[in-house]
């Protein structure tokens, strides 16, 4: 008996850390992209907030969680366009905007569920799930990592799509340019403010679909403020990260199992906060700073707005 | 030697005239860029050819006036643009990627969603490079190349993107004096190829030497043209005497030799001793650098830029720790002082770079004058700043020193480079200077500046101070310094004492001979 | 204008009285443009703009009750944006404001308490304060430290920070400081007659005073003291602070603590003269709301006041219009990002016209 609870609890601690991971390996993928091209997109927490608002919006319309994904990378490209409007094309700064924008969508996104449905919270039916055959039969693990929405594995399958893009095709070379050395990027003759307006609407679409799921999978409605610092989550991630896809992935999961504990840690009462179990990994990765501390990876041209000949 | 025959023009400017709030930098410019002629535009700094080239280049559009190609009128919109005409430019500060490797950058500005080609581009790269005799690594990250290796990838660059012009802007500043003529020999190869090449220098016997026709510069116009068939004509001296005629007007003051008047003694007033500085990633190191100045001598320094000039500089004032060495000004060792400290000592340190360090662009005239005293009295009174006081002084440094500003509350970035430059000179010399280093004090300014500037620091001297010239330019050091010290990789490599045929022997120090 | 003459030409009388009058302009032509834009929002979800705005202005400033609720709500706000124009004109990035305000808060939730059943009160809060100042301070050190020596970037560690901070608020609340009396999870609470006293026959609390003084102190301390020049040189640009010689990490740490410091003071004002104790997970998330308004005021302290007083009337406005005209006062949040933005864009064509004009 005491062994099933601890297999039930277990493969229910590991779905929860994938749940939870989804929409930060989202977002921090695609905030790495902005980050490669030079633009700090502090913005993506409203991105992904529009995300989650649109997304859910779509979904409970439409019926279909396929439909909120659309609709959420839509809501999350709307407002980044907007950002690559301000700080790409007319180079306003890029923290201001970005606080900015996130403040206001907040706002808005209650604002709109508020007057779209009143005081109810109305929940989405649970997603349906594709398991993996074979795979998703291993005891524990199986139930746990391969029994999950179909876009889970799209997002996973993202992270080699990403390391194929920064690797080995022409756009990978003219995003670092573009966040190392914008002027050579423009001299070759590829225009700068494109490469990086790309960078941003590609950032928001990400975390617009983070936010959608988030909402509509992870929580199955909609609430004010339900990314909860989500999107920061991603900047911080995509920041450690370094330009390397694969430990946006690594990051996500960590940050991710340890929401997922605090959740298990109730359910199986034990009586830590949840904060505790929360800090742990902003502990884990301000002493990685504190200890190895050597200085960040950054792009060069990192939060600069880029304009030909200037002098 | 055959000489190549002149193609007709594949581009040409007519009337072409650039303005920028304060300055026309480019004033109804007239040009022809023929196939198969090194075309040398000659100009100091300042002169209009960096943005004449950035008008060539599609990185800034004139204001008046039209550009030809093969005799049709086209406006050049962008950079890819130019490159789709063929105009291929090796910029001044290199335009490669430092994070990525050469193959890479070579491969920027391929189409989007294409795999970088680098197989096919390392059989062109060969091709091209081969007969040039340029030999790169295409697997090398560029921040590890060095700065002639990164100019002769920036070379290939251009030439696989098919050019008929390459434009080379100040290409041998970052140059040793071999370099030079290996560039020299390969522009020379590829114009044999039927090529433009357009070669921008302030040098004037780079001019003399790799021309087949020059154009000078000034303050924005063209005042002068020299073509090839008389350029055969002439003898070398007389070249130059003729370029220089044209740059400097017919009395050649620029150039002129005035070397303060001191009395001979042995009394050092700036003394350095086996100053040393361990070499990092991205700059040179110092390597046991020894020297005295006594009151009233100018002390060159000359060098290949980027050869520790800055280094000493700083490390001098207080600026950048040094590993072992000493620093003695009148007698006392300022080792163990910062930058206020020495300061106060009466060592000064005017900076090359005067708007990225040397002043703060936003904030007034006035308080640019005393950002190296902020806090002292009595400027300031118990951490309090006495505006009237500030203002007062800040008044009679703008009269004495002849800043040309609308005011003292205008912020000194809005002031020209002359100007800025008046303002630093005011700032170092206030208050009890004794040594005084200046580090390129003429860069990019204009003649007239350049020549008060020169007569500023012989008057500095004049009265007794210490002066440190540090100068990549040698006919600046010739023209008024006592002696000249070479530089390279960090190292003293030598001194000269100025006089009869210092010129050579400084030269023969700079590649690597004995004096 | 000839480019030729433009850098010397002094401006004349008549350009400045052009000046003034396009500044107003330029100043209040995109609020009015932002009122309007946030109007269209209300619009679209069905509520009359004109009756809300009127309702806010109403219950934000004209009522008595309002206008008393709008000032006690400046005080912890006059703190944050004090800290913050220290950080900001400094080129520093404080984006860990929301853990710095809540761990003072929290530090002086649990000192004033015990403090004043053995101190005399005015020396209780006094304490209460300083430890709370203190605790936000040393909070920030660890971003402080990283960005002086390793130069790691202060906003992703003061985000991370403050994340943290935010949690270790909660646990030292749930854990630490929990009053045992209740059942509520929250510190013990300190009794309205220890707090601090309030101004005149009004529930406004005296700390709006200690607010206001702060925040024209720090005015004055960037803008005519030796010190506020130096941070501002090593805001303005860093290259040139280390030339003159000025001690970059020394003064990056002081303006980590200052503004670490100052946002602490906000949290213990608020919790010794307004809420008396601190509940389990409350994040009024006043730092993130509080950037745009430094910003919007340029940093300036004056302004700040100005618009912090307009923040205040805006919430408590927007609170009430929660309760009576069913808007969620979320929509606070939106009318101030439309008046950054909206300002923001001003300014950028302000510039290019002005370029336009010069070439």
């Amino acid at each position: 008996m005491g062994g099933f609870f601890t297999d039930t609890f277990l493969t229910a601690l590991l779905f929860g850390a994938v749940t939870a991971a989804i929409p930060l390996l989202l977002a921090g993928l695609g905030e790495q992209m902005s980050e490669k091209a030079g633009v700090l997109n502090i913005g993506i927490e409203g991105m992904m907030i529009t995300g989650a608002y649109i997304g859910f919006v779509g979904a409970y319309y439409s019926g279909s969680f396929w439909i909120g994904f659309i609709a959420g990378a839509a809501g999350g490209m709307a407002v980044a366009s907007l950002m690559a409007l301000l700080c790409v094309r007319f180079g306003l700064n890029q923290i201001v905007i970005g606080i900015a924008l996130t403040l206001g969508l907040e706002g808005l996104t209650s604002l709109l569920h508020h007057f779209q449905f009143s005081r109810s919270y109305p929940r989405l039916p649970a997603a349906e799930v594709t398991p993996i055959p074979l795979l998703s039969d291993i005891p524990v693990l199986g139930p746990a990592l391969f029994r999950h929405h179909l876009i889970v594995y799209l997002a996973v399958a993202m992270v080699g799509v990403m390391i194929w893009v920064y690797k080995r095709t022409q756009f990978g070379l003219n995003l670092q340019a573009a966040g190392d050395k914008p002027a050579a990027l423009d001299v070759a003759g590829i225009d700068v403010i494109r490469t990086r307006t790309v960078a941003v609407l590609f950032t928001g679409g990400m975390a617009g679909i983070g936010g959608a799921y988030l909402a509509n999978v992870g929580a199955g409605l909609f609430i004010p403020f339900i990314t909860n610092g989500a999107g920061f989550l991603g900047i911080v991630l995509a920041m450690l990260a370094r330009g390397r896809p694969v430990w946006v992935l690594v990051g996500a999961l960590i940050f991710g199992g340890c929401l997922s504990m605090t959740t298990a840690a109730q359910v199986a009462g034990i009586r830590i906060p949840t904060d505790v179990i929360q800090m742990l990994p902003f502990l884990a990765v301000m002493a990685m700073l504190v200890l190895f501390g050597r200085r960040a990876g950054l792009p060069a041209a990192l939060g600069i707005p880029y304009e030909r000949g200037a002098r | 030697m055959e000489q190549t025959q002149a193609g007709p023009a594949i581009v040409s400017l007519e009337g072409v005239t650039k303005r920028f709030p304060g300055i026309v930098a480019n004033d109804r410019v007239d040009l022809d860029i023929r196939a198969g002629e090194v075309h040398v535009l000659l100009g100091e700094n300042g002169a209009g050819k960096s943005t004449l080239i950035s008008m060539l280049s599609g990185l800034q559009q004139p204001d008046d006036g039209r550009i030809l190609i093969d005799g049709v009128e086209m406006p050049i919109r962008s950079p890819s643009h130019a490159l789709s005409l063929g105009i291929g430019t090796v910029f001044q500060h290199n335009m490669l990627v430092p994070t990525l490797t050469v193959a890479e950058n070579l491969a920027l500005g391929g189409r989007w969603w294409q795999r970088p080609r680098i197989a096919e581009l390392t059989a062109r790269v060969a091709e091209i490079a081969r007969p040039l005799g340029i030999d790169i690594n295409l697997g090398a990250r560029v921040s590890e190349l060095s700065l002639g290796e990164q100019q002769q990838v920036e070379i290939v660059r251009a030439l696989l993107r098919d050019s008929r012009l390459l434009i080379l802007d100040e290409a041998t500043s970052m140059l040793t004096p071999k370099g030079i003529a290996e560039l020299g020999a390969l522009m020379r190869r590829l114009v044999e190829r039927g090529l433009a090449v357009v070669f921008i220098t302030h040098k004037l016997g780079e001019a003399a030497d790799f021309g087949d026709r020059v154009s000078v510069l000034k303050l924005g116009r063209k005042v002068g043209e020299i073509t090839s068939e008389r350029l055969r004509m002439l003898e070398r001296a007389a070249l130059v005497d003729e370029i220089v005629a044209m740059m400097f007007g017919r009395q050649a003051g620029a150039d002129e030799i005035s070397i303060p008047p001191r009395a001979a003694n042995d009394d050092a007033l700036l003394e350095v001793r086996e100053l040393s500085m361990a070499e990092t990633s991205d700059a040179p190191g110092l390597d046991r650098i020894s020297f005295a100045i006594g009151h009233g001598e100018i002390l060159g320094i000359a060098g290949i830029d980027g050869n520790g000039q800055k280094q000493l500089a700083e490390a001098l004032a207080g600026q950048r720790p040094t590993d072992s060495g000493s620093v003695m000004l009148a007698g006392q060792a300022l080792d163990g002082l910062d930058v206020g400290g020495r300061r106060k000592r009466g060592l000064r340190y005017l900076t090359d770079d005067r708007l990225g360090e040397g002043t703060v662009g936003t904030f007034p005239v006035s308080i640019n004058y005393f950002l190296k005293q902020i806090g002292e009295p009595p400027l300031w009174r118990s951490g309090m700043e006495r505006t009237r006081e500030i203002d007062a002084r800040a008044i009679e440094l703008t009269r004495r020193y002849d800043v040309r500003t609308p005011g003292i509350s205008t912020p000194v970035g809005r002031l020209s480079g002359g100007n800025i430059q008046k303002v630093l000179i005011a700032r170092e010399l206030a208050d009890g200077a004794r040594a005084v280093i200046f580090n390129k004090p003429t860069y990019g300014l204009d003649l007239a500046n350049t020549l008060a500037t020169r007569q500023r620091v012989r008057d500095i001297a004049g009265q007794g101070l210490a002066v440190l010239l540090i100068s990549t330019d040698l006919e600046e050091l010739l023209s008024m310094c006592h002696r000249i010290a070479v530089i390279s990789q960090g190292r003293l490599v030598g001194i000269v004492s100025n006089g009869d045929r210092a010129g050579e022997r400084v030269g023969r120090l700079m590649i690597g001979l004995a004096a | 204008m000839s480019a030729d003459a433009a850098p010397v030409s002094a401006a004349t009388p008549d350009a400045s009285a052009g000046k003034l009058s396009r500044r107003l302009a330029i100043a209040l032509g995109p609020i009015i443009v932002s009122l309007a834009l946030a109007g269209c929002v209300l619009l679209a979800v069905g509520v009359n703009p004109l009756a809300y705005y009127g309702f806010v202005v109403e219950r934000g400033l004209l009522s008595p009750l309002g206008l008393q609720q709008t000032l006690t709500r400046m005080a912890p706000l006059l703190f944050i944006a004090a800290g913050l124009i220290v950080a900001f004109r400094a080129g520093m990035w404080n984006l860990g404001g929301d853990g710095q305000f809540l761990l003072g808060a929290v530090a002086a939730a649990a000192s004033a308490p015990l403090l004043v059943q053995t101190l005399p009160g005015w020396l209780a809060l006094l304490l209460a304060f300083l430890i709370a100042t203190v605790v936000a301070m040393v909070w920030s050190l660890v971003p402080a430290l990283l960005r002086a020596y390793q130069g790691i970037n202060e906003i992703i560690t003061t985000l991370m920070m403050s994340f943290l901070g935010v949690s270790l608020a909660n646990v030292l609340v749930k854990l630490a400081f929990l009053d045992p009396s209740t059942t509520v999870p929250q510190t013990r609470t300190l009794a309205v007659s220890d707090r601090l006293p309030r101004l005149f026959e009004t529930t406004i609390t005296s700390g709006l005073i200690f607010g206001l003084v702060a925040i024209v102190v720090v005015h004055l301390v960037m803008t005519r003291t030796a010190f506020g020049l130096k941070l501002r040189t090593v805001g303005a640009n860093p290259r040139a602070a280390i030339h003159a010689g000025l001690n970059v990490p020394v003064l990056t740490i002081a303006v980590f603590a200052i503004s670490a410091g100052l946002i602490g003071m906000g949290g213990a004002i608020d919790i010794i003269g307004i809420q008396g104790n601190v509940r389990a997970d409350w994040n009024p998330a006043y730092g993130l709301a509080v950037i745009p308004v430094v910003f919007l005021a340029r940093m300036n302290g004056f302004a700040a006041i100005g618009f912090v007083f307009l923040l205040s009337v805006l919430s408590i406005g927007g609170e009430s219009a929660a309760r009576r005209l069913g808007v969620p006062q979320h929509f606070t949040l939106v009318l101030i990002s439309i008046v950054l933005i909206t300002l923001a864009v001003a300014e950028y064509m302000g510039h290019r016209l002005n370029q336009a004009r010069k070439v």
